[in-house]
This record gives structure tokens, sequence and C-alpha cells, in this order.
């Protein structure tokens, strides 16, 4: 724990405007009820307000309160996102491991299958499986769970494929270790570091992905706040932005509100990726 | 050259299984369909009659590898069945939206495609140079971005602001080419901005690697100029990758246009997509799927074998 805050001292500014950023998003989220001024889902006022108390950043088509709804949008999309990288890192991870550990006909199937998963455009698939379960949360979830697992099983087989060449593990199989321990406390411990610096990339992928079948209307459904929808139905207003006033320039930003906020949380994952990424290549500058 | 072609031959029939593969999870799809699609489609007071016609004409009286077969060779010569949803065959629904798709695909390419090798070579050359760290940096920017916020961002200042160029790509099939390339300019810009940032970052990592080889430092040492080291010594050895990278952007290329088809609806393959998984409309789903899966593995596929055959190890074996 000090060597990290010990990294966290000569962190580089990038690594802490995207540290920040992720805190802020991590407090919005945590704490939407308490921060947003009124609920996710109700009509406040009147409809297509401008920035003026008390909506701050207006009302949508229904009269609902922007800012809240971007609010409730970090705690929905971001904790949605989340739980379904890390049900695709269960997934992969674990596949992944067992098919180094395991080999033979276990790993020849399941390299195959990802083979074949991995062959069609993950939106594409997304698409074609959604059409047949329907767009509810938790088919979503299990989808591009299952979709992203591929990648987490990919990289983990490599790398555990790496640390089973090392005497430690011989010895510890012919200690007579079972085959589940080899992987909890040889491989895993070994194989950590690479896969937390790719947990961020997946989560970023994974949330752009979720965002976009929002945005396409295929995600998460209404009146649940979340910026992808959140930009679908404000675009239309984009057409009035006008810069003579100030009033009119707000209007037409509706739909970059919530798209800023997906942009600005992915460049801030990605910061802090790159970060780790450095310190855990061991690379000095 | 004969393990040459034995290894192109073994990688076109990978492509070839995949793509079996691949079609036969995309006919799978109607099979996982809940409940009788006969009845789902023509409502619970269709006569016996009716549903017995309908499950003619759909095939659903055969065994599903029959099927499978029949709808495989159907689509190889275009004919991709009908809409669950208006009953219309499916071939006059995409024939004008594929085409239109392959056009912004195609016209997003020519733009991305010498802009970011050119730009990626200029990074490489010059790099640890403030020019290297700009082009660097806001090209990590454009990766982080979701498709729309760039596609919103081009609206609201070449379209609303300035006017220059119109916020919907909306195209006739009897429109000039001019006139065609100009209301698509928008949408082919986001897709330009999107896979130029990827390809540009891998054409520089790619001649970067290239640069720190012995033979280009001896080129350097003998006092050449940089330029013609780079065109003489690096580039011929860098085509491999950098068209590598190409192939597989313009295999990216295929997916976003999806997304960038909605923002801007324009009449597109992506677009028609999208309508039909929230009408769940199996048939329309899979056709299209089947465009775009094939494109992308087609893409993929002439990736892997440019690159074998600029593989000059490959051409002489020992």
């Amino acid at each position: 724990m000090t060597s990290w805050l010990g990294h966290l001292r000569s962190a580089p500014l990038s690594a802490w405007i995207g540290l920040l950023l992720l805190v802020f998003y991590a407090v919005l989220a945590v704490f939407a009820p308490l921060i947003a001024p009124f609920p996710q889902s109700e009509v406040v006022g009147p409809q297509y307000q401008t920035w003026s108390a008390p909506y701050y950043l207006g009302t949508d088509a229904l009269g609902r309160d922007v800012l809240s709804r971007l609010i409730f949008g970090a705690r929905n999309t971001v904790g949605i996102a989340l739980t379904t990288t890390a049900l695709a890192f269960f997934l992969g991870a674990s596949m992944g491991l067992l098919a180094a550990t395991i080999g033979g006909w276990f790993d020849a199937i399941s390299s195959r299958a990802v083979d074949v998963l991995m062959a069609i455009p993950a939106l594409i698939f997304a698409l074609l499986i959604l059409t047949i379960t329907g767009t509810s949360v938790p088919s979503l979830i299990l989808v591009i769970a299952v979709l992203d697992s591929t990648r987490v099983f990919r990289l983990s087989r490599a790398v555990a494929q790496g640390i089973l060449t090392m005497d430690y593990v011989e010895v510890a199989r012919m200690r007579g270790e079972s085959m589940f321990w080899l992987v909890r406390r040889e491989v895993l411990p070994n194989a950590a570091a690479p896969l937390i610096a790719e947990f961020g990339l997946r989560f970023c992928f994974v949330f752009l992905f979720i965002a976009a079948l929002s945005f396409l209307g295929l995600g998460l459904q209404p009146p649940m706040a979340d910026w992808g929808s959140m930009v679908r139905e404000s675009a239309k207003l984009i057409a009035f932005a006008n810069f003579s006033t100030w009033q009119t320039a707000t209007f037409g930003l509706a739909p970059l509100l919530p798209a800023g906020a997906i942009a600005i949380l992915t460049v801030a994952v990605n910061l802090v990726v790159d970060w780790v990424l450095h310190i855990s290549s061991g690379l000095r500058d | 050259m004969t393990s040459v072609l034995a290894i192109i031959l073994k990688r076109l029939g990978i492509g070839v299984v995949t793509l079996l593969v691949v079609s036969a999870i995309i006919f799978s799809a109607i099979e996982l369909l809940p409940g009788d699609i006969a009845t789902e489609v023509l409502g619970q007071s269709a006569t016996p009659e009716t549903l017995a016609a309908f499950r003619a004409q759909m095939h659903l009286d055969q065994p599903a590898v029959l099927r499978y077969l029949h709808w495989l060779g159907s689509a190889a010569t275009g004919d991709f069945g009908i809409s669950l949803a208006n009953r219309r065959p499916i071939a006059e629904l995409i024939a004008t939206r594929a085409a239109n798709t392959f056009f912004l695909a195609g016209y997003a390419a020519l733009i991305a495609v010498p802009l970011a090798v050119f730009l990626g070579l200029v990074a490489a050359i010059y790099r640890e140079t403030l020019l290297d760290k700009t082009i660097s940096t806001t090209t990590l920017v454009a990766i982080s971005f979701p498709e729309y916020f760039v596609a919103y961002i081009l609206i609201l200042i070449f379209s609303v602001q300035l006017g220059w160029f119109p916020s919907l790509g909306s195209v006739e099939p009897d429109m000039g080419l001019w006139e065609r390339m100009h209301r698509t300019f928008l949408p082919a810009m986001t897709l330009t901005l999107i896979v130029m940032a990827h390809m540009m970052r891998m054409t520089r990592a790619a001649v970067v690697n290239l640069l720190a080889l012995p033979y280009v430092e001896m080129a350097h040492l003998k006092g050449m100029r940089r330029w013609r080291v780079i065109a003489i010594h690096a580039l011929p050895n860098a085509i491999a990758p950098i068209v590598n990278v190409i192939a597989l952007n313009l295999a990216y290329l295929i997916v976003g246009v999806v997304l960038v088809e909605v923002v801007f609806v324009y009449p597109g393959l992506g677009q028609l997509l999208v309508d039909s998984v929230s009408k769940r409309d199996v048939t329309v789903v899979q056709a299209a799927c089947l465009i775009f899966a094939a494109t992308y593995i087609l893409l993929n596929l002439a990736a892997d074998i440019v690159s074998i055959v600029s593989n000059p190890r490959l051409l002489h074996p020992r």
C-alpha cells in the first residue's frame, strides 16, 4: 500500500487529472440521490427550459431535470458497465486460466469457440442476440459480458501459459498440489498485474459499448436515466443551437452534455490505465 | 514459392470455415426465437391453412439443417428471403442500402487511409518532438471519444454554425456523385476521425520499430538523407504492417458505420439493422448481420494474406 502511495506522489499530471475525474464520477454515482436536486424520472417543470435555476442545465422534452438525469446517469450507466466488466472478467479469466492449466481438449475447444466469437464484430453479434432476447438489463449484461470475456480469455490464457512454464509451478506440481490450488496460489497472483490493467481498458470498451447500444435505442430502456439514451433523446435539439445569445446556445448543447460525460470518463480511465501500465511495466524515465 | 501458396491456401481455408461457422450461428438465431414463428407473424387468429402456407413459404416444415443449406445457398445468390415484419423480399430492402453503406465506408476510407499513413510517418520520423506529441495526444483523445460525440460536434460546427454541409445524410438513388459526396461529407468525416486515430498510431508504432533496426542506423551512418533512408530502406519493410493496419481498420469502419448512420439518419444497412432489431424482424437482422460479418471476415482475411505475401522471408524458404 505504501508503495502505491509512493507511486501516487510521483504520478504525472495526466494521471492525477484522470484520478480526480474518476473520483468525481464515483462520488456522483454513489451519492446520486443526495446530490441530484430532482428524482431521475419525474416531470418537475415545463418542457425545454433553458439553463436557469432551479433547472441548472435545463429540462428535457418531458420536463425532467437534465442535471439530475446526468447525475443519476452516472449511477445507472457506470454501474451496469462495472457489473458487466466484472462478470466478463470472472468468465474470461477463470476460463482462460483453466484452459491454460488443463490444456488438451478443454483448451482446444474453448480456444476455437473464442476464435469464432471474435470473428464477428461485437456490435453486430450483440444486435443479433438482442433481437432474440429483447432488451432487458439482465440480457444486456449477459450478452456483453460473454462477448467481452473473449478478449479477457485470450489475455489470461496467454499470461497463464507463460507462468506455467516456470520452475516453481513445476515444483508445486511435483509436490502433488491440486489443479485448483495451482491456479489459485501460483498462477493467479502472478497474472494479477496485467489483468488489472486490462480491467480498465475493458471497462472503457464495455462502457462505450453499452452507451452505444443505448444511443441506438437498444440498451437501457426509459425512464431510466442513462447517458446514451439522453444523447438520443436530445439529438434533434442540436439543429436549434444558435450562438447569438447565451440562452439559445445552451439549448443546442443538450446532446453534447451526456455525450461529453461519456467522452470525459473514457479519457479519464485511459489516462489512469496508461499510468498503471507504465508502473507495472517497470519502466523508469 | 510453394510454401507461401500453402500458407495462403491454409489461411483461405480457415477463412471459409470461419464464414461457414459464423453463417451457421447467424442462421441459428431464428431457431432460438421463442414460440412458433408462423403464429407469431400471422397472429393467433390465423387459419391452419394460412399457417401451413406460411410455413411452406418459409420452409419451416423442413429440418433445420436443410433450411440452413437452403438459406445459405440463396443468400449467396443475393436472395435473403422475406422480412417477417412487412413480408417484402429482403433483397429489395437492402440492395440500395448496402450500396449506400459501402459508399460511405469507402468514402471515409479514401480520406482516412492516405491521411493516417502520412501523419503516422511524419510522427514516426519526427518522434519525440512537439509535432509528434501533438499528433499522439490528439489521436488518443479521438480514440476515447464515442462516435456520436464527434458527430454532434461536427454537426454543431459545420452544419448549424457555418452551414457548409447538411446535418442529415439524405441521399437519393439518382443523385450525382458530387452532390452525394457533399451530403455525406459529415458522416464520412466522423468515420475518418475515428478510424484515422487508430490507424495513425499503429502506423507510427510500426515505423518507429523499423527505424530502430540496425540496417536503418547503418543507412544513417552512411550519411544518407533522412527522407531517402525512410523511402528506400524503411518503407518497403513497413508496407506489410501498414497494410495490415489499414485492413483491420477498414473492418472496424464497417462496424462504426452503424452508429454514424443512425446519427446522420443515413439510409444505409446499419440503420436498417438497428430498426429491425427494435422491431425484432429476425430475417432482416440475419441478412444484415451476414453482410456485415462477411465483410469483416473478408477484410481480416485480406489483411492476413497481404502480410503473408509481403513478407520476403516466406518467399525464399530455406
